[in-house]
C-alpha cells in the first residue's frame, strides 16, 4: 500500500477532479460516464415520445369527425407509420436502455459498465439514427408504408420516393445501438457484480435487463437483415424480395416477425422488471416468489422465439401479422401470470404506501389485465377473422405497448429520477398526472375495441358518417388529448423538481437495492467510494449502511476500497459467485465513440441520398475512429 | 465487427491466477453470438428462397465451380492453425512465435480474400440478375467483409506485437481477436456447404 500513501482519498476534492468530465461541450461529447449517458438516453427518448405523441394527436384530430379534412390521406399514412416506428424504435426500446444504463451498474455495486466507451457509442448511434429518421419529418417525406413496411408495397416500384429509405436505413442504424447496448448489459451483469452478489441475489430489474439483452442479441439481427435487404433492393436493384426475379416477399415477413415477436417482450420484460422493483419497496416487504419471478422473466425470453416457430409451422403466413400481438399474449399468459401473482402476493402481505410510482404500478396492473384478456380473446376465438385489421387490434396493442410499457416507465421516472437528479418530484402533481393519464388512456383506447366490432378498419384516414362510429371517435379523441395532458403534467413536475424540488437524500424511499446505497443523489462520479459487500437479496434492508469492501494487495481486489475510486478502477468478479477475479481500469473521456458513430451516420446519409462520395467520407471517418479506438487502449489506460 | 475487439483491447494485464474469462472475452463471445445470428438469418433466407424455387440456381445460371475453392477453403480453415500457434506462443512469452503466427494468418487470410475478388471477376452472373445472384453475393460478400475486418485487426495486432506490447502476462487481446478469427473460419464452413457444395450435390 505504500504506493498509495500520496494518493488522495476518495471523497476529497482531488478525487472528484480525477473523475470529473471536462466542462461544457468538450465533456458533453467525450464523457463515458454511464450515469450521464443513461440520463441522456432517457431525455432523448422522451423527446421522440412527444413528437410521436403529437403525431398521434394529429391523427386523432383527423378522425374525430366523419369525412374530416385535417390531413390528406398521404400525410395520414406518414403519420401512423412514423408514430408507430418512433414509439417502438426511438422511444420504448431506448428509454428502457436508458434506465438500464443508469441503474444497472449501481444496482450491481460497480463503478461503470463493462465497456464504457461502447456505451457512449451506443448512445451516439441512437441519437444520430433518431435524427436521421426524424429528418424525414422536417423535409415532409416521412416513411408511409406502415411500421412493419411490408414488401412489395415498400419496394421501389410501389414506393418510389425517398420516404421508405429513411425507414429501412434508419431501422438498421438504430439496431446497431440496441445490439451493442445489449452486449454491454450482458457482460456487465456477468462480470461486474459487487462481491457477494451471487445470481440468486440479483435485483429483479437486473434479471429483466439481462433477459431483454439476450432477446436483443438473438432477435435484432433478423430485423437488421430484413431492412438492409429491403434497402439493397431499393437502392441497388437486387432481387431479394422481388417475386418476378425469383425473390420472395414472404421472406421479408418471416425475417421481420422473427424480430417482431420477441420485440414485444423486449419492451415488456424490462417494464415488468421496473414494476418488480417498485412494488416491494412500497409494500415494504421482499418480492414474494423471487425465484419464480426471476425464472418467469427468463422463460419469457425463451418463449418469445417459440411463438414465431409456432407461426411458421402451424398458423401459416397470412395470419402471421394479424395475430402478432395476440398469439404473443396467449403464450405470455403463463410466465406473466406468475409475475402477476408475485406482485399481488407482495402487496397483499405488505402494507402499501400509495406513492406516485406505486399508482403507476397499479395502473399498469389493471391495464395489463385488460390487455391480457383482450389478447387472449384475439388469440383464441375464431372471431379473430372479424376483428382482423380493425380497431380492435389497434386497441389491443396500445393496451400492451402504451399501457403495459409506458405506465411502468412513468412509474420508474417518479421512482428513480430523485436518485438521478437529487430532487423529489412533486407527489401531488404526480397523482394528477397519473389519474389524467389513466382515465385518458382508457377513454382513448377502450372504445377502440367496440369500434373494432363495429367494423372500423385500422389505417384509414377517414370514414363516412352514419355508421354509428362518430360518438366513439369523439370520446377517443378526448381521451387521447387527456392522456397527452397527463404526460405533460409529468413534464411540469420534472421541470419544477429540477429547480425547486425537495432534496432527495441518498435513499428517499427507504428502498433495498444498491443504487440507493450511494453516498448522495445523484451519486458521485465513481458511484461507490468503496465497493459494497452484498450478503443478501436486499442489501439496504439487511444491513444499513451496507458494509464496504477493503482493498487487498493482489490484482483481483486492489480496487475494492476507496483506492479503486482514486485510480478510476473497478473490480471484475466471477460469473456465478461474484468472487474477486481481476481489476479493470475505467477509460477516461474520449471523442472516439462519437467520431465512429458520426462516421456511421455519414455512411447512412450517403446511402440515403445515393452519393458515393459522402459514403466514402463516412467510411474514412468510421475507419479513423475504429483504428484509434483499437490503438489507444492499453497505453492510455496504464 | 471490429468494434468489440477494439473495445476488447482495453483489457489491462490479467493476473495469472485469474480464474474466469476476461470481460473482453465475454464481450467478444456475445458479439459473436449476434453475428452468428446474422449469418444464420441470411443462410436460412437462401434455403427459404431455394425451397420455393423450381430450379436452382435460378435462370440457368452456372453455379460457381468447385475446383479452386476447395483449395482456398483449406487455406482459410488452415489459418486457424497459425492463430493457435501465435496464441500459445505468447502465453509462454514467445514473441517470435507470436509474430510468425500472425504473419502466416495474414498471408493465408489475404490470399483467401484475393481469391474471392478473383472469383467475383470470373463469375458470369451479377448481384442484380435474380434472387440467386443477390443472395450469393450478399452472403459471400458479408463473409468476405468479415475476413477483411479480421485481417485489419490482425494487422493491428501485428504492429503491436512488433512494438512489444504483448507479453506472457498481457496477451488477452490476442486471444480475443483469435477467437473472432476462428469464428470467421467456422462460418465459412456453413457458407461453403450451403452456397457451393449443396448446389452441386443435387
Ligand atoms: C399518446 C398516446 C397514443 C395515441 C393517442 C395513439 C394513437 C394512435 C393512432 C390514432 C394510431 C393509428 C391507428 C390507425 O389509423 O390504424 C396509432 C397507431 C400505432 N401506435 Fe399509437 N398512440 C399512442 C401511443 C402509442 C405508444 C406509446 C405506442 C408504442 C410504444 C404506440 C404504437 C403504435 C403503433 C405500433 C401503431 C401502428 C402503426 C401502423 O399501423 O403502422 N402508440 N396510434
Amino acid at each position: 500500500m505504500t504506493l498509495l500513501e500520496e494518493r488522495p482519498e476518495a471523497g476529497e476534492e482531488a478525487v472528484e477532479t480525477i473523475w470529473r468530465d471536462a466542462p461544457g461541450l468538450a465533456g458533453f461529447f467525450s464523457t463515458v460516464d454511464h450515469k450521464r449517458i443513461g440520463m441522456r438516453y432517457i431525455y432523448t427518448a422522451f423527446v421522440f415520445f412527444f413528437v410521436a405523441g403529437l403525431q398521434a394527436l394529429v391523427m386523432r384530430a383527423q378522425l374525430t369527425t366523419a369525412e374530416a379534412d385535417v390531413v390528406s390521406p398521404e400525410v395520414y399514412n406518414q403519420l401512423f407509420t412514423m408514430h408507430g416506428t418512433m414509439m417502438i424504435f426511438l422511444f420504448n426500446t431506448p428509454v428502457l436502455a436508458g434506465f438500464g444504463n443508469y441503474i444497472l451498474p449501481l444496482q450491481l455495486g460497480t463503478r461503470d459498465m463493462a465497456f464504457p466507451r461502447l456505451n457512449a457509442f451506443s448512445y451516439w448511434v441512437f441519437l444520430l439514427s433518431g435524427i436521421f429518421m426524424i429528418s424525414s419529418l422536417l423535409i415532409g417525406k416521412q416513411p408511409d408504408g406502415g411500421w412493419f413496411a411490408y414488401v412489395p408495397l415498400t419496394e421501389k416500384a410501389y414506393s418510389p420516393g425517398i420516404n421508405m429509405d429513411f425507414w429501412g436505413l434508419g431501422v438498421a442504424f438504430a439496431g446497431i445501438s440496441t445490439t451493442v447496448g445489449a452486449v454491454n448489459f450482458i457482460v456487465t451483469t456477468f462480470k461486474m457484480r459487487a462481491p457477494g452478489m451471487t445470481v440468486d441475489r440479483l435485483p429483479m430489474f437486473v434479471w429483466s435487463i439481462l433477459s431483454m439483452a439476450f432477446m436483443v442479441i438473438f432477435a435484432v439481427p433478423a430485423v437488421t437483415v430484413a431492412s438492409l435487404l429491403l434497402e439493397a433492393d431499393r437502392l441497388f436493384g437486387t432481387a431479394f424480395y422481388n417475386a418476378e426475379q425469383g425473390g420472395s416477399p414472404l421472406l421479408y415477413q418471416h425475417l421481420f416477425w422473427f424480430w417482431g415477436h420477441p420485440e414485444v417482450y423486449i419492451l415488456f420484460v424490462p417494464a415488468t422488471g421496473m414494476i418488480s422493483m417498485i412494488i416491494p419497496v412500497f409494500a415494504r416487504r421482499p418480492l414474494a416468489g423471487y425465484t419464480w419471478a426471476a425464472a418467469s422473466l427468463i422463460a419469457i425470453g425463451f418463449i418469445s422465439f417459440g411463438v414465431w416457430v409456432h407461426h411458421m409451422f402451424a398458423t401459416g403466413l397470412p395470419a402471421l401479422a394479424m395475430s402478432f400481438f395476440s398469439a404473443a399474449s396467449l403464450i405470455i399468459a403463463i410466465p406473466s401470470g406468475v409475475l402477476f401473482f408475485c406482485w399481488i402476493a407482495t402487496m397483499w402481505r405488505g402494507r402499501v404506501e400509495w406513492t406516485t410510482p406505486m399508482l403507476f404500478a397499479l395502473g399498469f396492473m389493471l391495464i395489463f389485465l385488460l390487455g391480457g384478456i383482450t389478447g387472449v380473446m384475439v388469440a383464441v376465438l375464431p372471431f379473430d377473422w372479424q376483428v382482423h385489421d380493425s380497431y380492435f387490434v389497434v386497441a389491443h396493442f396500445h393496451y400492451v405497448l402504451n399501457g403495459a410499457v409506458v405506465f411502468p416507465i412513468f412509474g420508474a421516472l417518479y421512482f428513480w429520477l430523485p436518485k438521478m437528479t437529487g430532487r423529489m418530484l412533486d407527489e401531488r402533481m404526480g397523482r394528477w398526472s397519473f389519474w389524467t393519464m389513466f382515465v385518458g388512456f382508457n377513454l382513448a383506447f377502450f372504445p377502440m375495441h367496440i369500434l373494432g366490432f363495429l367494423g372500423m378498419p385500422r389505417r384509414m384516414y377517414t370514414y363516412p358518417g352514419g355508421l354509428g362510429w362518430e360518438a366513439l371517435n369523439v370520446i377517443i379523441t378526448v381521451g387521447s388529448a387527456m392522456f397527452g395532458l397527463g404526460t405533460l403534467l409529468t413534464v411540469v413536475a420534472v421541470v419544477r423538481s429540477r429547480t425547486g424540488g425537495k432534496p432527495a437524500g441518498p435513499n428517499p424511499w427507504r428502498a433495498d437495492s444498491l443504487e440507493w446505497a450511494t453516498a448522495s443523489s445523484p451519486p458521485p462520479h465513481y458511484n461507490f467510494e468503496a465497493i459494497p459487500i452484498v450478503s443478501g437479496r436486499h442489501p439496504l434492508w439487511e444491513d444499513e449502511p451496507v458494509r464496504d469492501a477493503e482493498s487487498g494487495d493482489d490484482s483481483a481486489t486492489r480496487a475494492y476500497g476507496p483506492e479503486g475510486a482514486v485510480r478510476r478502477e473497478t473490480p471484475v468478479t466471477t460469473g456465478l459467485d461474484a468472487d474477486p477475479e481481476e481489476t479493470m481500469t475505467i477509460p477516461g473521456e474520449t471523442y472516439v465513440p462519437f467520431v465512429l458513430a458520426l462516421g456511421l451516420a455519414v455512411i447512412f446519409v450517403g446511402l440515403l441520398v445515393e452519393a458515393t462520395l459522402v459514403g466514402i467520407v463516412g467510411l474514412v471517418l468510421a475507419a479513423a475512429g475504429l483504428v484509434t479506438w483499437g490503438w489507444r487502449t492499453e497505453a492510455d489506460l496504464k | 465487427m471490429t468494434l468489440a475487439a477494439a473495445e476488447a483491447v482495453t483489457e489491462p494485464s490479467r493476473s495469472r491466477e485469474a480464474k474466469g474469462r476476461s470481460i473482453a472475452w465475454w464481450g467478444m463471445a456475445v458479439l459473436i453470438a449476434t453475428e452468428a445470428m446474422i449469418f444464420a438469418t441470411l443462410l436460412s433466407s437462401y434455403v427459404f428462397v431455394r425451397a420455393a424455387s423450381k430450379e436452382w440456381p435460378l435462370g440457368h445460371i452456372e453455379p460457381p465451380e468447385l475446383g479452386l475453392i476447395w483449395f482456398f477453403t483449406a487455406i482459410l480453415l488452415g489459418s486457424s492453425g497459425p492463430m493457435f500457434f501465435a496464441e500459445h506462443g505468447i502465453k509462454k512469452g514467445n514473441q517470435a512465435r507470436l509474430r510468425l503466427g500472425l504473419a502466416l494468418v495474414s498471408i493465408m487470410g489475404a490470399s483467401f480474400l484475393g481469391f474471392l475478388v478473383y472469383e467475383y471477376h470470373e463469375l458470369e452472373f451479377g448481384i442484380r440478375d435474380n434472387a440467386y445472384g443477390s443472395l450469393f453475393y450478399a452472403i459471400t460478400g458479408l463473409h468476405g467483409a468479415h475476413v477483411a475486418g479480421g485481417l485489419l485487426m490482425i494487422g493491428m495486432l501485428q504492429i503491436k506485437a512488433w512494438l512489444g506490447r504483448f507479453s506472457a502476462e498481457r496477451h488477452e487481446t490476442v486471444a480475443v481477436i483469435g477467437m473472432y478469427w476462428h469464428f470467421v473460419d467456422v462460418v465459412w464452413i456453413f457458407v461453403f456447404s450451403t452456397l457451393y457444395l449443396s448446389v452441386h450435390v443435387s
